[in-house]
């Protein structure tokens, strides 16, 4: 009654292995192609190992490959976001710490009560688990990548120096983590730009576009935070109900009837149910909780733009009323104007890139989602009626 | 009870044991027997204990309600008004749960109990009684196997409905309707509609159980009682836990009346039919936990408890011992998975709950969405996710009524089940017992012989007849209840397969509907995803 579903902890083995664009649309450019080959998980820190190919003239070969930590992926992330140069570009969001640290808990409580359980319940729960870690090692993988590929698709972002070192250079960066003073600078300059984020917020935007795209994101940030939480909460029960009840239908069969063992199967198909929904569903709206964050930044550093060419603006007449550093400010207002200027016409292509992406991905996962639902659900179906004919026939 | 317990500890051999604790509870059953005369007004020959019988069946008055036999019932060789400690299966935390169901102690307008020959509250132990009851029966053990045979013209639908709230307060109870269908003769009409309260199954139930147990066959055993589930019915709470739990108790006295009828020799006795038919039934005061044959309950079984603490049974058939270890196993393995059932539809309750606020999170965000086609697609997922919510909700209700009471019904009758192995352990302890008197008297017979006492002599050789007699009735219940026992389990194996596997059909049929319908659902929004552009 297996019938190939019995992959054991390889059961995601069935999503494509190519350019693992789970939650973006991107158009794989043969100038640049970066993905990550490989990846191992070593006691705290996960190592991948960064792929390139590329026809451009900036690099020394045309294929290599690097080793990198997560730390030098936020380096990475963070040197875009200091960058004033990028000030008018969706940053893409950095990738999420790698957590096994649940899942190891998990193991490790396993191996305690070894004691307590039969061999085949012992085996069973532990396979789970095996599953369930490298079913996050993989997401882990996969967030990493898109990171690198957004990246490499951007059409600025890809001519990066600190880009090309990271995937160039072979040696290790040096990156250190932040240390406690520079985290503690950190949360200052967050709790600064959120207090300035409100009254950036509150001052309207003469361009429609813009206050449109702001109250829309605003909004829709909350939503898919929400949104996400409650995916996060529905799977997790899906899942843990599944992880429950393979503990007692397996092994618990007391009774002259083996069917309670033939609906282990089905819980398995509740599984990857469950799997493919944390894929397709949750996933998906994390990443684009996090890309609506990024893009909720590009509004803000907009925003910030425009109060000070308002702010130069403001000088400038002050000065020429008093008609004191009149071409200081003028040239301060110049240069504010064209700052903002610049983020506009760039943020507002963004912003309309960041609509069109959404809505494919969106698009793409909800397709398999459905899909993946429909096959389980046939899957399921197909087992339980021949149960049922197993057993009616059995008189 | 306490002190009887650490009787059992410090007295050294068994017999002597048991022999001293049968007097002591003897003693304190008349004193209760005693109370409970004088509480119910009954008009009890307190003489139910005749000396030199030591017999472990301790005889108590079961119910009040065999007071008030007339006095040309009760023979005057046979033992006096007799009951076997009975419902085995009661919860012991439970026992005074029944208290706030019925009060008052005023005694009702009794009937005498309808029967063919001699009170069947009797418990016959003479070879006169044995005859008489199979009479009541009108049929041999043996024909009850070809009955076997011919299941297929058992013809009988029970049903239980309509639970109906009457009286006010804490006085108030449920009463069911019982509606039985049936083609058989020996019911008087075809279909017979009567009203029930819950404590008329149980006193149906406690009669069963005195008649039937010690011979070894297996008595259903009645729903338990509840006290935190009646009492919010009481209290006139309509919310929704006091709905399940009436209907909960709906289906379960259903299918107590359902297995009763199916056991052959129960279908015919003459309380099942009376509980079926008869439109008015003498109320069962004594299922009450605080009413003297409540405590007379108790009572009996702690000594049951220490009678199995100290028979030491000569097991002579393997069969039994391997069939004893088999129920120990499957009563310990059924109560986890009972256990692990309920717990999952917890479970499952809670994914319902989280698939419905995940789909209010998904409408939301689908309203905030510009793009007009994804926005619309995920308004249908939230359509999706909820329908599929509801099917989870239906899906905890399946789960929890197919399967987790039918394993409760299971682990109570495993109960009953180890309570008839119990019951052919104390047969076989009352037939050493009489054969130790045998020999005694015999010692004694040849002690006198020596001692040349004619009138003595005469009548200890009378003694050794009667202890003969004894010995051999002994040995010929003990022959029975192994038979009877080895037909019960035969059948109650055969049973159970089918239950299960009809509950395990139905449950599996609900799954595919589900599965079903989710297909369904999917494949409605399929394009609706395809179509956002």
């Amino acid at each position: 009654m297996q019938e190939g579903l019995d992959d054991g902890p390889d059961f995601l083995s069935e999503e494509d292995r190519g350019p693992r664009a789970v939650n973006v649309d991107l158009q794989t450019d043969a100038t640049l192609q970066v993905d990550i080959s490989d990846a191992l998980s070593e006691r705290d820190k996960v190592k991948f190992t960064v792929h390139t190919k590329s026809t451009l003239p900036n690099f020394k070969q045309n294929e290599f490959s690097v080793v990198r930590q997560h730390e030098e992926f936020i380096w990475l992330h963070d040197s875009f976001v200091e960058n004033e140069e990028y000030a008018g570009y969706i940053i893409p969001p950095a990738p999420p710490k790698p957590d096994f640290d649940a899942s190891r808990e998990k193991l490790q409580k396993l191996g305690e009560g070894e004691g307590s359980m039969t061999k085949e319940e012992f085996t069973k729960m532990k396979q789970e688990l095996e599953a369930e870690y490298l079913a996050i090692f993989k997401k882990t993988v996969a967030m990493h990548e898109v990171f690198l590929c957004r990246v490499a698709a951007h059409p600025v972002l890809r001519k990066d120096l600190n880009f090309h070192v990271f995937l160039e250079y072979n040696q290790d960066l040096s990156v250190r983590g932040k240390n406690k003073k520079e985290k503690l600078e950190d949360f200052f300059k967050n709790v600064v730009k959120s207090a300035d984020g409100v009254l950036v917020a509150g001052v309207k935007d003469v361009d429609d576009f813009f206050e449109h795209e702001k109250t829309f994101l605003l909004e829709y940030h909350n939503r898919v935070k929400d949104a996400s939480a409650k995916s996060d909460r529905m799977i997790r029960s899906h899942k843990s109900k599944f992880l429950f009840s393979i503990s007692y239908f397996y092994g618990h069969s007391p009774l002259p009837l083996s069917c309670f063992q033939t609906l282990f199967p089905v819980q398995k198909i509740e599984a990857r149910v469950a799997a493919d929904e944390d894929l397709k569903l949750a996933d998906l709206l994390k990443y684009y909780l996090r890309e609506s964050q990024a893009a909720k930044d590009l509004l803000y550093r907009r925003g910030r733009a425009l109060a000070d060419y308002e702010n130069a603006n403001k000088a400038l007449d002050k000065a020429r009323a008093k008609n004191k550093d009149v071409l200081q400010a003028e040239t301060t207002q110049q240069v504010c104007c064209q700052k903002f200027e610049k983020i506009s016409e760039s943020a507002k292509q963004e912003l309309i890139d960041f609509k069109t992406r959404r809505v494919a991905a969106f698009r793409k996962n909800l397709v398999e989602l459905a899909e993946l639902e429909l096959k389980h659900a046939k899957g399921n179906l197909q087992l339980l009626q021949s149960c049922l004919g197993v057993l009616k026939g059995d008189t | 009870m306490s002190c009887m317990k650490r009787l059992c500890h410090e007295t050294r051999s068994h017999d002597r044991l048991r022999r001293t604790l049968a007097v002591c509870l003897r003693l304190s059953r008349r004193l209760l027997l005693k109370m409970s005369e004088e509480r119910d007004a009954a008009a009890l020959s307190g003489s139910a204990q005749t000396e030199g019988e030591e017999d472990l069946f301790v005889s108590a008055m079961e119910s009040p309600e065999a007071a008030r036999l007339s006095a040309e019932d009760i023979s005057p060789s046979s033992n006096g008004p007799k009951a076997e400690p009975m419902l085995l299966d009661d919860d012991p935390d439970d026992l005074f749960a029944e208290a706030t169901e019925e009060v008052s102690l005023d005694s009702p307008e009794r009937q005498p109990i309808l029967s063919d020959g001699p009170s069947p509250v009797i418990t016959p132990v003479t070879p006169v009684m044995i005859s008489s009851r199979a009479d009541v029966f009108d049929r041999s053990p043996d024909q009850d196997e070809d009955e076997e045979e011919n299941r297929d013209t058992f013809d009988i639908q029970i049903s239980v409905s309509d639970p109906e709230k009457v009286g006010d307060g804490m006085n108030a109870y449920m009463v069911y309707k019982v509606l039985t269908k049936t083609s058989l003769s020996i019911f008087s009409r075809d279909e017979v509609c009567v009203k029930r309260r819950f404590s008329d199954f149980l006193g149906l139930h406690s009669k069963l159980a005195s008649k039937y147990m010690h011979m070894g066959y297996i008595v259903p055993p009645a729903p338990e009682k509840s006290i935190v589930g009646m009492t919010k019915v009481k209290v006139g709470k309509e919310d929704l836990s006091s709905v399940e739990f009436v209907e909960k108790r709906r289906s379960a006295l259903e299918r107590y009346l359902l297995r009763t009828v199916k056991h052959p020799a129960l279908l015919k006795d003459p309380d099942v039919l009376q509980f079926l038919e008869s439109s008015e039934l003498p109320r069962a005061v004594s299922t009450q936990a605080l009413s003297g044959a409540g405590i007379l309950r108790m009572v009996n079984k702690a000594a049951d408890a220490v009678n199995k603490m100290t028979i030491k049974m000569n097991e002579s058939d393997a069969w039994f011992e391997e069939k004893q270890q088999q129920f120990e196993n499957l009563d310990v393995q059924l109560r986890k998975l009972h256990a692990s059932v309920e717990s999952l539809v917890c479970h499952r309750k809670e994914l319902s709950v989280n698939t419905a606020s995940f789909a209010k999170s998904a409408a939301m965000l689908g309203n905030s969405e510009d793009h007009t086609a994804l926005s619309r697609a995920l308004s249908q997922l939230a359509e999706v996710e909820e329908k599929i919510d509801q099917l989870h909700q239906d899906q905890a209700c399946a789960d929890f009524y197919l399967i987790s009471e039918l394993l409760g019904d299971y682990v109570r009758l495993i109960t009953a089940v180890k309570g008839v192995f119990d019951q052919r352990m104390k047969t076989w302890a009352k037939c050493q017992d009489a054969q130790v008197m045998l020999q005694r008297k015999r010692e004694a017979e040849a002690k006198l012989q020596h001692a040349n006492k004619p009138d003595k002599l005469q009548q200890a050789k009378d003694e050794i007849r009667e202890w003969e007699g004894k010995v051999q009735q002994g040995e010929r219940d003990f022959e029975q209840i192994s038979k009877n026992i080895r037909r019960e389990v035969g059948r109650f194996e055969k049973d159970r397969v089918k239950d299960f596997r009809v509950v395990i059909i139905k449950y599996l049929e609900s799954l595919v509907h589900t599965q079903q319908q989710m297909i369904k659902y999917w494949e409605a929004f399929l394009p609706e995803a395809k179509a956002i552009a």
